[in-house]
């Protein structure tokens, strides 16, 4: 079981308040993960990253165990503790903008 | 009674403003989708409570939402807008190739008759079209995929499909306009294109008489008379009387003839409305008076219209989507501006009293009139 924290404006938009928790199939992985969250709630697909490229949004970040992990390869595995669930993984939207 | 709906799109959020057919007191629903950026929210004419609504921000990327309500409940639907083929590409601002890149909706145009159509004008420009009700969007690629594709510029506000004008007599044609591109119009449905640019005149270009290369700001029709095109470029106000195959300069006696906002007075196709804008860098109304200047010649000849506008300290700016027209028996006349305010004028412009006065900034409005 895989917690994820999601931006607020997120949380209002897949209709959630707190944590999300999520059942990866295989390795958990940046990837398989945003798979997951996307299959649970469709209209977070585009949000985080491209739809056709995959690619994560420039404004949107991932941080987990106190470590950036925004520009790791999506398929590494995420570190144990969030595999096992003890860590929460952070969509984070950046602090910018007016 | 009859109503009227306005549907105020915002830099934070979406506004919905309703009134009885007095227009005098108004009741403001919102903000929905608070601290998103709203570009254009718009009604199905065939089925009033269906509406759609762009959603963007740098953040989190484009979204659509869509009421079956009339705007009281909102449901995500598709956001995936794919170019049909291999891109390509057009021009960057130095002039140099520049791949395209969809990155939001501008402008959502129903279908006149059937609700679950709707098209979708996006930057970088394209023009996309959903007959699922917005679950899933097709590229109308004839456009990009025409000739001159690889030409067009954007504009300052990026290169934007911002105007859809369907012909209510003819469901084949349709009219877009982009920055800074031009117009352009299709006579089979949106396969096929030809730019309608002939007698626009631009002295920014290096060639001022282009095919394409123009800045059109806005273009309006009469539904009663669909060959005739109202169209406020950067600078000049321009008419056509042959379906944009020919344009001629009305400006006349307008202070000056830049500005964003065009539209047509719903049972007075001759009386036009715009709000002349300061410019090129300074987009505020002339002399800080805020004027609507209406034409009821169909141009050339034009008074304005202040009566309960700000005329003085007044530097907003009114964007090409934020004025509309209601269809009650006195017409109504509205517009947003950059200063988070809504006017109304509910006697076809005389008179003029603000909605709401401290919104975000105003990007777009629309109205319905509900009988």
């Amino acid at each position: 079981m895989i917690r994820v924290v999601l931006p607020a404006h997120l949380r209002i938009l897949a209709r959630v308040t707190g944590e999300v928790q999520l059942d990866v199939a295989g390795d958990a992985t940046q990837r398989s993960v945003l798979d997951a969250l996307e299959t649970r709630y469709p209209a977070l697909s585009g949000t985080i990253r491209d739809q056709v490229t995959g690619q994560r949004r420039p404004f949107v970040r991932f941080f987990a165990c106190e470590q950036d992990l925004s520009h790791e390869p999506p398929d590494t595995p995420l570190p144990a503790a969030i595999a096992s669930g003890v860590e929460p993984f952070l969509i984070i939207g950046a602090i910018a903008g007016g | 009674m009859s109503k009227v709906r306005v549907l105020v799109g915002t830099r934070k959020g979406a506004f919905v403003l309703t009134a009885d057919g007095k227009r005098e007191q108004w009741d403001v629903s919102g903000p929905h989708f608070g601290g998103w950026e709203m570009y254009h929210i718009k009604g199905s004419p065939a089925d009033p409570n269906r509406l759609y609504a762009s959603q963007s921000t740098g953040w989190y990327g484009q979204l659509i939402q869509r009421s079956n309500d009339g705007g009281q409940t909102w449901e995500p639907v598709g956001n995936k807008f794919v170019y049909d083929g291999i891109p390509g590409t057009h021009q960057w601002y130095d002039g140099t190739p520049h791949p395209w890149e969809f990155k939001r909706v501008w402008h959502l145009e129903p279908s006149l008759t059937d609700p679950d159509t709707v098209y979708a004008g996006v930057e970088d420009a394209g023009l996309f079209r959903s007959t699922d009700a917005g679950q899933t969007w097709q590229e109308l690629a004839g456009l990009r995929g025409h000739g001159s594709g690889p030409h067009w510029q954007p504009g300052a506000g990026g290169l934007c499909l911002h105007t859809i004008i369907l012909d209510p007599a003819d469901p084949q044609r349709i009219y877009i306009a982009i920055s800074a591109a031009g117009a352009f119009r299709t006579d089979d449905g949106g396969q096929t294109w030809r730019p309608i640019n002939r007698g626009l005149y631009s002295k920014y270009i290096p060639d001022p008489t282009a095919e394409v290369g123009h800045c059109v700001h806005h273009v309006a029709m009469h539904p009663s008379r669909p060959g005739v095109l109202f169209m406020q470029k950067h600078w000049d106000v321009m008419r056509s009387v042959d379906a944009g195959d020919s344009w001629q300069r009305i400006s006349g006696n307008l202070p000056v003839d830049f500005g964003f906002a065009i539209d047509v007075h719903a049972h007075e196709p001759e009386t036009v409305y715009v709000v002349p804008i300061k410019s090129d860098s300074e987009h505020y109304p002339p002399e800080g008076k805020l004027r609507v200047y209406r034409s009821r010649t169909g141009g050339n000849e034009w008074e304005p219209l202040s009566h309960g506008l700000p005329q003085r300290d007044c530097y907003v700016n009114v964007l090409r989507d934020a004025m509309a027209v209601d269809s009650l028996d006195a017409c109504g006349v509205y517009f947003g501006t950059t200063g988070g305010q809504v006017y109304c004028s509910a006697d076809g412009g005389d008179h003029w009293a603000p909605i709401v006065r401290d919104l975000p900034a105003v990007l777009s409005v629309e109205v319905q009139t509900l009988l």
